[in-house]
């Protein structure tokens, strides 16, 4: 069973629509019973940081997704939940995320060209840096996936498997062990993104 | 490099697509869900669901159709029609819309694209605008475009993004129907005004129609048409290798 972290940001009703047809049982919870029996973790999140780190950690969600985290249990982050992974953000403030994947959240005003519009949103090509990602079974170099963001993942180097071009390239997707994390939706990506979740429910708990 | 996208809109009315639909494979060509499945599987970057009924049982009908849909379509959905207040926003959202479009509801309280920003994120926000010529100047009109506002189209889009709109649906009502290409010159005098991505609507009758646009427009980010789409005369699939043929960035 897979366990949809739900803390109170964002709308898990695609989601959930996802993983049922794709056939995985999954379930959008609040219960550290339910989180700690599941076999998987989503961690998905739209909004602002700092909002959302904190909501996470007054539920006692952050503290628990950390520990499963470190046990072996694979994690994958979505969007805002990606960024969440990482050690902080520079989103109006400072904020400090979980830090189960080396890095930093900044503005992607930062890199790209002035003409480029922001947020960055729409369909983008995936160019896969570690093609023998578990996540990427199913994923071709190239594939195009959706994105809505105005903040990036950057300092994560080892962890990138894949990046979109942008006027530069954005991290687009990181892994760390069996912690996962996409700044696309792909659940809002068609079959690309179905497949990206289907690998994912295939992926081996490093326990 | 993000690409250029392909928006078939269905107006939807007591749970029913308008506009005939003809489709081989298709059963019931007037299911917005079997039709949204169609498109989604063959190319469409996202959907427009324009809800046209007037009544409480009509919006309930719609609610009930977007949610079937979204239970079996995996990109991006926009709502529109009837979207006045907050309520209306949350009441789509829930359903599994990703962005609500707002048009006469945002002319009668301009504060409503500034509270849904707030609370839901620019990207969620779309300003939906029909604008026609009036005496050489552009004009918003309102009720499905029967009533000159008397306001002027572009100030009234800038002011829109100032408030958080995160992207511009322009429907030119001099070229709606008339199937002889967008409206380059309306369009071209939005993207001058606005950071936002900006999405055409209007005018489309052919291909080339869609490939002029993003060639001599390479600020506009989508293109936006019903019937072509629904009638058959246009294919996704074929559009969008032409317009990859043509250098232009497509999902293929």
């Amino acid at each position: 069973m897979i366990a949809i972290i739900d803390y109170g940001v964002g709308n898990l009703f695609s989601l959930r629509s996802s993983f049922a047809a794709i056939g995985a049982d999954a379930v959008a919870t609040a219960d550290p019973a339910v989180i700690q029996a599941a076999d998987r973790i989503i961690l998905p999140g739209v909004g602002a940081f700092g909002d959302a780190a904190q909501k996470l950690k007054d539920s006692g969600m952050a503290e628990l997704v950390v520990r499963e985290a470190e046990r072996g249990k694979p994690i994958l982050g979505i969007c805002l939940g990606m960024q969440l992974l990482l050690e902080k953000s520079y989103e109006y403030g400072e904020h400090a995320g979980l830090g189960l994947i080396p890095g930093a959240v900044k503005p992607i005003a930062d890199v790209v060209p002035k003409d480029y519009k922001i947020p960055h949103i729409g369909w983008n090509a995936l160019h896969l840096t570690d093609p023998a990602c578990p996540i990427f079974k199913y994923t071709k170099n190239g594939d195009c996936v959706y994105f809505v963001h105005s903040f990036y993942a950057t300092d994560c180097a080892p962890a990138v498997i894949a990046t979109a071009e942008y006027g530069a390239p954005l991290t687009a997707a990181v892994a760390h062990k069996n912690v996962y994390g996409c700044q696309f939706h792909p659940e809002k990506s068609g079959a690309v993104g179905l497949n990206i979740l289907r690998a994912f429910c295939e992926t081996e708990a490093n326990v | 490099m993000i690409t250029k996208r392909i928006i078939p809109c269905l107006d939807v009315k007591n749970g029913r697509v308008v506009k005939g639909v003809n489709f081989e494979g298709l059963n019931d060509v007037s299911s917005p869900v079997e039709l949204a499945k169609y498109y989604s599987e063959n190319g469409a970057d996202e959907l427009v669901f324009y809800d046209i009924t007037a009544s409480s049982d009509g919006r309930k009908i719609f609610t009930d159709i977007l949610t079937e849909t979204a239970k079996s379509v995996f990109i991006p959905m926009t709502v529109g029609g009837g979207i006045n207040t907050l309520e209306d926003f949350d009441r789509v959202l829930k359903c599994g819309a990703d962005k609500v479009s707002v048009n006469s509801g945002a002319i009668r309280n301009p504060a409503l694209i500034y509270e849904a920003a707030k609370r839901y994120g620019d990207q969620c926000v779309v300003l939906s605008v029909d604008v026609k010529r009036v005496d050489g100047v552009f004009r918003v009109f309102a009720k499905g475009g029967r009533e000159n506002t008397g306001m002027e189209a572009i100030e009234w889009i800038r002011r829109g993004v100032e408030s958080g709109a995160g992207e511009i649906v322009v429907n030119s009502i001099d070229t709606d129907g008339v199937k002889g290409g967008f409206d380059l010159e309306m369009l071209d005098a939005v993207c001058r005004v606005v950071s936002v991505p900006v999405i055409a609507s209007g005018g489309a009758g052919k291909i080339e129609d869609f490939i002029t646009l993003f060639n001599t427009l390479p600020k506009v980010d989508a293109g936006l048409a019903a019937s072509i789409f629904h009638f058959g005369e246009v294919r996704i699939r074929d559009l969008k290798e032409r317009m990859a043929a043509a250098g232009i960035s497509a999902r293929l």
